[in-house]
């Protein structure tokens, strides 16, 4: 841990020195441009200052990003349409609903494929075959025929959530569910030991592991699902929804803190499952 | 009345069919029959509800709505496939992909670097990076340029990690002996560690292959010329010409299997001697 922190920091800020020289390279255009208009002459000292402050950069600074982030969370009230705060709570919510809904799903399956031949043979290949489908491409569909049903809110973008989640789940436990090897199996058959207690004793402890890796993966995943399933309804709330707001008025710096907001939810989110992973399989004497 | 009654068939013959498949003695044919038959019957059941609830095509339409409308407008679809996959999602599939293993080629020959861009990597590879397509598109304009930006970011960090994961797969026996012969980096790279890497990259590459497509439709939804996919998929869905939005499911759905199955065979062919290939 210690042996990284020091090359991972160098990383960390190469790439923000990196940001603002970029900031710099792209926004000189349009400072160039103002100056010229106005008839002044720009030093090198003053183009930089007025590249890092534009009102609608190409590309903002860091701290014109982190302005804004602060502004939209904690000076907003959180009830309010602006607040940033007010628009995770809600793509939060579809990601959570979504990612519970595709672990149930596939944890169902992953044991359906486990324990019935035909199923392993019939549903598995399908369950592969549906990932090469761009769900996010279909999603502004599913969201409008959900809505001509009666169905609005935030089930259809949990159902896209739920779509992108499932998948790792599936593919994880049925590993996980298979990981006991002949010998342990041998153990529990001759302790005669019923298919449920096989089940509940073996192989869903030892599946764990496995469990865990595609919960963060399913977890990442559904929030770009609710993210993306945001978009086509029309911007009216979400971090997706702010996306796409910003990009219709060029408010690139409103774009940025939405993204960076999203960043910062996969990571609380991916951290609290890796929270949950470490004191489970402590528990459980597997780490 | 009538479909709903030959939709429950179908499903019975078709589960009946599937078991008696399934006892039968594993081999190619039955690995291949089973799935295709699970196939069919999802797509039976979907026509007869289909037609037998009278669902409005508005909503749902019905696989053989959906066949006649793939054969009607070929044109279109392929004009949609030139602009979407071949210009988009292809050109920044290999650019992408093509960066990033070289940056991991360096970043491997650089033990600071590697520890420190592993973790943000990883981390980066977690985000929400097709957030960034708004961003992209207002930097490269709306034609196929910006779509495959879209998609060069959406690939680079998975492929990253996975080749810079892949050229540590060697043990320090193998690389003792290289050393034994006295060959070079270079020599190494080439002959032992490279190859060895194959699997781990194959492993990005295929990851790589369903984030392309997905980046470069939905990098169209943040605004493109009056084609592509995602274009028609956005905008038929507005004109409620469903039957126009699943065709371009069924293409994108077999571009994405194809592209997975092509590039599942060049690791084969590539990959020969790893276990996972033998079996």
């Amino acid at each position: 841990m210690r042996k990284s922190f020091l090359p991972v920091l160098t990383v960390v800020a190469a790439i923000f020195v990196l940001w603002y020289a970029m900031a710099v390279v792209l926004n000189a255009a349009w400072a160039k441009d103002q100056a010229k208009r106005a008839g002044v002459e720009l030093s090198f000292s003053e183009l930089v200052a007025d590249t890092w402050a534009q009102d609608k950069p190409k590309l903002p600074a860091p701290h014109q990003v982190a302005a804004e982030i602060w502004e939209t969370t904690v000076e907003k009230k959180i009830t309010s349409k602006r607040s940033l705060v007010f628009h995770s709570g809600i793509t939060l919510s579809s990601t959570l609903l979504g990612f519970v809904l595709g672990t149930v799903l596939g944890i169902g399956l992953a044991v359906g494929i486990v324990y019935n031949r035909v199923m392993d043979m019939s549903v598995m290949p399908w369950v592969i075959a549906s990932q090469t489908i761009p769900i996010l491409a279909i999603a502004p569909m599913i969201i409008v025929v959900l809505n001509a049903v009666g169905i609005s809110g935030l089930l259809p973008k949990a159902i896209i959530s739920m779509y992108l989640s499932f998948f790792p789940v599936v593919v994880g436990m049925v590993k996980g569910l298979r990981s006991p090897d002949m010998m342990q199996l041998d153990q529990m058959r001759t302790w005669n030991a019923t298919a449920s207690q096989q089940f509940w004793k073996l192989r869903l402890p030892s599946s764990m592991p496995y469990l865990f890796a595609s919960l963060k993966i399913a977890m990442a995943a559904s929030l770009v699902g609710a993210i993306v399933g945001e978009l086509p309804t029309g911007a009216v709330a979400g971090l997706g929804a702010r996306l796409l707001a910003g990009s219709y008025y060029g408010q690139t710096i409103q774009i940025w803190s939405a993204l960076i907001m999203a960043a910062a939810l996969a990571a609380c989110l991916v951290a609290i499952i890796g929270l949950i992973q470490r004191v489970t399989l402590k528990r459980m004497g597997m780490a | 009345m009538g479909w709903i009654v030959f939709g429950v068939i179908a499903w019975a013959l078709g589960w009946g069919l599937n078991v008696w498949l399934s006892r039968l003695p594993r081999s190619r044919a039955t690995g291949l029959a089973v799935p295709v038959v699970f196939g069919i019957t999802l797509l039976l059941i979907w026509e007869s509800i289909v037609r037998g609830f009278g669902i409005s095509p508005v909503l749902l339409p019905a696989p053989s709505a959906i066949a006649g409308r793939f054969v009607a407008s070929t044109g279109i679809l392929w004009e949609d496939f030139v602009q979407t996959v071949l210009k988009g999602a292809l050109s920044g599939y290999v650019f992408g992909c093509g960066a990033a293993f070289l940056t991991a080629v360096v970043v491997d020959r650089f033990p600071f670097l590697r520890r420190g861009l592993l973790p943000v990597g990883n981390f980066v590879a977690a985000l929400p990076i097709i957030g960034m397509a708004p961003i992209l598109v207002m930097w490269f304009g709306f034609d196929w340029q910006s779509k495959a930006a879209v998609v060069v970011v959406m690939v680079f960090f998975p492929m990253l990690v996975n080749t810079v994961e892949g050229l540590q797969a060697t043990d320090a026996m193998q690389r003792d002996l290289m050393r034994t012969y006295a060959s070079g980096y270079w020599t190494t790279l080439r002959k032992l560690r490279l190859p060895a890497a194959m699997p781990f990259i194959f492993n990005g590459l295929k990851i790589a292959t369903t984030l392309a497509l997905i980046g470069a439709i939905v990098a169209e939804f943040f605004g493109s010329p009056i084609r592509g996919m995602g274009f028609r998929i956005s905008t038929s869905v507005g004109q409620l010409a469903l039957d126009l939005v699943w065709a371009e499911i069924v293409v994108a759905a077999i571009v994405g299997s194809a592209f997975y199955g092509g590039v599942a065979l060049l690791e084969k062919a590539v990959t020969f001697w790893h276990p996972s290939q033998r079996g």
